[in-house]
């Protein structure tokens, strides 16, 4: 290539703030060559200890005060100093401007892996990726999360830490359940808006209908049973608590809406983890090789590259006495490297397995991949059997009631299907959290709340745990509130109640 | 387009009102971890920092999450000998990480305790919370004797050493400006209208020949007008205050005879330590005088006093004759908080109890702050036990206590020095 006319890039190891932003101009060409479409980025240089701090607030660069980020951040604290873990080299924000954080201690060659990893890579699936431009807010957030703060502390000063701390604890508890999974917000349909001026049309009639009601109704009959409220069974529980607690005051209320907003927030981090990480580290990949081809960066340089792209992609096997499960990095790192080479170098197989993109421009087809899919849908699209071939994948059957274990599926022609759908259903998160919903409340009784719990696969949920939870929600709820669980034979069992209020 | 921010420089201590708040939640059991920490501890660092751990499940964060048990299915990466259809007999429980799928938060349950380091002064005050230095209020009237000097505004008499030059000129020039003020703007006035008249090419008539003259009387006034009076001098004033003396000499009494064995020296040390140490809190400067008494008494260093084996009988009095002595010589009741510390296994010349009672109603008890006397014995009282009863009966400072064990120290500690009800 051009590598004698291109002035080198000095390779460090130190770096300074002139020498970022001449590597920071090279990326951000290169990355509008790969046309990554991003927010403005805003690079902060942090020390380790501020590190630790935005760890402990779970990235969130301004926090309320809780007491469970001081736990977190004594834990990072801990863990940090007695060497059992590493801090990462950044975090990045979903805000636009979009925020990362370098460490100060990072040598240049990892400074520019992190901006091309962060501000470029993660900034990118932010912007595009069609969970967060649906679900969040990332001019707001900053906002938000300011005026989060300041509410809370208000509500300190005026009511107390303790009472404040009792409904965030609360609210914590159940933030998991905080969240419309299904529902998308959406623009107000014809329907949407027919409803509502069936509503304010209604609401007229009842105005006019006043006279009428005094007058004996004969033909009525009583009904017969009480219809459930909600009529249709809740997932956001504590929307639904927000919504319908009778004794919450209204400073309560506006604490576990925010709560909510900030789970909700975070919920698209959930779901895309394989695919925001794979996708992240694919452009360092490929945007630092693109450097070192143009002859911008030294051999020296690129090694250090290379040595810690392969220390986050490396993938431990199941008996590795460093297996904790699947790597996202790794995963989604082999997956859109493998997409890309389906399109460039499409084999017989590939043909077969992905007839609309084999052969196809590999980076439309990536960028449409990055768009479209959370993790879950992500791999039952584009998991490979390349892939699976190459990682080794098989698939396990845990069921307690057999004496054994058994190996359902390997990556062989017939287990690829499975494997495929396995794994898919592995990163459908509502298969790993229980699926607890609000049934009813008895409304003309004791307004005694009841959810119900469905097993996924007949796996029970943690009582302990769930006994706690159930504990938390009364404190919100004000009455009694009991958890149901749907056995396998379809009867209904209670399997958590709080203790009673009556006095 | 992107913009670098250094924020190195920002401060690092986001967290700590998060640390604060939880060391706040955990009050209650950080300060069981403390205090089960100072009996178990050397004491020679009884003031470093401490690591405090909590049971996990105290501070726990619930959430639901799935229990064991069920069907379940995961795929692993990396096989090396598997085929479909392959049977694996399931681990034994708790070998290896299990049914895997751990994605559930229910982060730190294999940990026993959360451990966490508090610094030494998070770990002083979480020790001596809740205490106070007893009769502190009511005897602090007593031993003002300290003036200092501090500022105090300014004063219009004064030695000229202390003239505030920018106060003196500030009223010099309100002065100035109140005197003459007028008189210029009147003077400018009359200018103007003459300029105006002569540049109309008038010639100089009896008008304006009696503005100028005017012009020059009111200009004659204005340089009166002193630059500088008496009257706009300003002087700094100080002011003498009395401030509590922030001396205090603590009196360490032990007996050494042969009763005293070593374990019962260390627990009689540990209770001077954390005296000490409560008076630093209070104090600036402390001395610490060491007396030790068998038949004799004796003024000892450190090592000696807590080191030194010696035996003979016991006489009590000996050390407090020998206190009243030191106190009277080098640390007058009006200038030092005096407090004192007593241990002893309790045996004393029975004889000898009386006087002792005698010597502290009548001499020490009128000058000390606090006299504690502990009693390290697993034995029956005896006669020096009661006669000091009677001390306490009409000294409200006087306080004696039991100890029988190590773990005793600390709660009859905070027994002596607990706050006492306003």
């Amino acid at each position: 290539m051009l590598r004698d006319e291109v002035k080198q890039l000095s390779d460090g190891p130190d770096w300074n703030f002139p020498l970022l932003e001449e590597y920071h101009i090279e990326i951000k060409r290169i990355a509008e060559y790969y046309r990554l479409d991003t927010y403005p980025n805003q690079i902060e240089v942090i020390t380790a200890e501020q590190m630790m701090d935005a760890y402990s607030s779970v990235g969130m660069p301004i926090g309320y005060n809780h007491w469970s980020f001081g736990k977190k951040f004594i834990q990072t604290e801990q863990s940090y100093k007695r060497g059992q873990m590493g801090l990462a080299y950044e975090i990045v924000i979903n805000s636009n401007p979009c925020i990362a954080y370098l460490m100060e201690e990072n040598t240049i060659p990892m400074q520019a892996l992190v901006i091309a990893h962060a501000c470029y890579g993660h900034n990118s699936f932010f912007k595009n990726n069609y969970l967060f431009k649906s679900w969040t807010d990332a001019d707001s957030i900053i906002d938000y999360l300011v005026f989060s703060k300041n509410y809370i502390a208000e509500c300190e000063q005026k009511y107390g830490i303790d009472a404040v701390e009792n409904i965030v604890d609360s609210c914590h508890a159940l933030m998991n359940y905080g969240v419309d999974r299904y529902k998308r917000p959406s623009e107000p349909s014809l329907s949407e808006e027919k409803r509502r001026q069936q509503e304010r049309t209604d609401y007229l009639q009842t105005q006019v209908n006043e006279l009428w009601r005094t007058l004996p109704q004969y033909n009525q009959k009583p009904e017969p049973t009480e219809p459930n409220y909600p009529a249709e069974p809740q997932e956001n529980i504590l929307y639904f608590v927000e919504k319908n607690a009778p004794l919450l005051q209204s400073w309560q209320r506006e604490i576990i809406r925010i709560v909510r907003k900030i789970s909700q927030y975070f919920y698209p981090q959930k779901q895309t983890q394989v695919m925001n990480e794979g996708w992240a580290t694919f452009w360092h990949y490929t945007i630092t090789n693109h450097m070192y081809d143009e002859g911008l960066v030294s051999d020296k340089f690129m090694l250090e590259i290379l040595h810690n792209h392969t220390n986050v992609i490396v993938q431990p096997a199941y008996n590795s006495p460093y297996y904790s499960g699947m790597n996202p990095y790794a995963l989604g790192f082999a997956m859109f490297t493998d997409i890309r080479r389906i399109c460039e170098h499409p084999t017989e197989e590939d043909k077969a397995w992905f007839p609309d993109i084999a052969g196809s421009d590999w980076l439309d087809t990536l960028h449409f991949a990055m768009q479209n899919f959370k993790d879950e849908s992500f791999i039952s699209q584009y998991l490979s059997p390349k892939v699976m071939r190459d990682m080794h994948f098989f698939s396990i059957e845990d069921n307690e009631n057999s004496k054994f274990i058994e190996v359902s599926a390997i990556h062989n022609e017939e287990g690829y299907q499975q494997l495929r759908n396995k794994l898919s259903a592995q990163y459908n998160l509502s298969n790993n959290e229980p699926n607890i919903q609000v049934f009813n409340v008895n409304k003309k009784g004791d307004r005694s709340l009841t959810l119900r719990y469905v097993p996924h696969q007949e796996i029970p949920l943690d009582a302990k745990s769930a006994q706690e939870v159930i504990k938390h929600l009364h404190r919100l709820w004000s009455f009694d509130v009991r958890l149901e669980q749907v056995q396998a034979n379809g009867n209904v069992e209670i399997i958590s109640q709080s203790a009673s209020t009556k006095i | 387009m992107a913009h670098f921010i250094d924020r190195r420089l920002n401060g690092k201590n986001k967290s700590t009102v998060n640390r604060q708040r939880f060391m706040r939640r955990y009050n209650s059991q950080i300060k069981k971890a403390v205090s089960d920490a100072v009996n178990n501890r050397s004491i020679q660092d009884i003031t470093s920092g401490e690591s405090v751990s909590i049971p996990t499940r105290d501070i726990s964060e619930p959430v639901f999450h799935q229990g064991k048990g069920g069907k379940r299915t995961i795929v692993h990466p990396g096989n090396d000998q598997f085929i479909t259809g392959d049977k694996i007999s399931r681990p034994p429980p708790g070998a290896g990480s299990g049914s895997g799928g751990g994605e559930a938060s229910d982060s730190g349950e294999g940990n026993d305790d959360f451990n966490f380091q508090i610094s030494k002064d998070e770990y002083l005050d979480l020790l001596f919370e809740d205490l106070e230095l007893p009769n502190l209020q009511e005897n602090q009237f007593n031993s003002i004797v300290e003036m200092r000097t501090r500022r105090a505004g300014y004063t219009s008499h004064g030695n000229p050493g202390n003239i505030s030059i920018i106060k003196s000129l500030q009223n010099s020039l309100a002065r100035r400006t109140a005197l003459a003020g007028g008189k210029k703007r009147k003077v400018k006035a009359l200018q103007q209208q003459v300029d105006e008249l002569t540049n109309q090419g008038e010639i100089e008539g009896q008008f304006v020949r009696e503005l100028k003259k005017e012009i020059a009387e009111l200009k004659e006034r204005i340089s009166k007008v002193p630059f500088i009076d008496t009257f706009d001098l300003r002087y700094n004033n100080f002011e003498q205050y009395a401030v509590p003396n922030s001396q205090a000499v603590m009196f360490c009494l032990m007996d050494v005879s042969g009763s005293m064995d070593q374990p019962t020296k260390d627990m009689a040390k540990r209770f001077y330590i954390l005296l000490y140490l409560f008076l630093t809190r209070t104090y600036k400067t402390i001395e610490v005088v060491y007396i030790r008494h068998h038949t004799q008494a004796k003024e000892v260093d450190e090592h000696e006093f807590f080191y030194s084996q010696e035996t003979g009988g016991t006489i009590v009095s000996s050390a407090l004759k020998l206190m009243d002595k030191i106190v009277t010589d080098k640390f007058p009741a009006n200038e030092w908080n005096i407090y004192a510390a007593q241990a002893s296994d309790g045996d004393n010349w029975a004889d000898d109890s009386p006087l002792c009672r005698k010597l502290l109603l009548d001499k020490i008890m009128p000058q000390v702050r606090y006299f504690s006397y502990i009693e390290i014995t697993n034995r029956a009282h005896q006669t020096l036990w009661r006669e000091y009863e009677k001390v306490a009966e009409e000294y409200s400072q006087f306080a004696l206590q039991h100890i029988r064990q190590l773990e005793d120290i600390y709660p009859v500690f905070r027994e002596l020095f607990k706050k006492q009800a306003a």
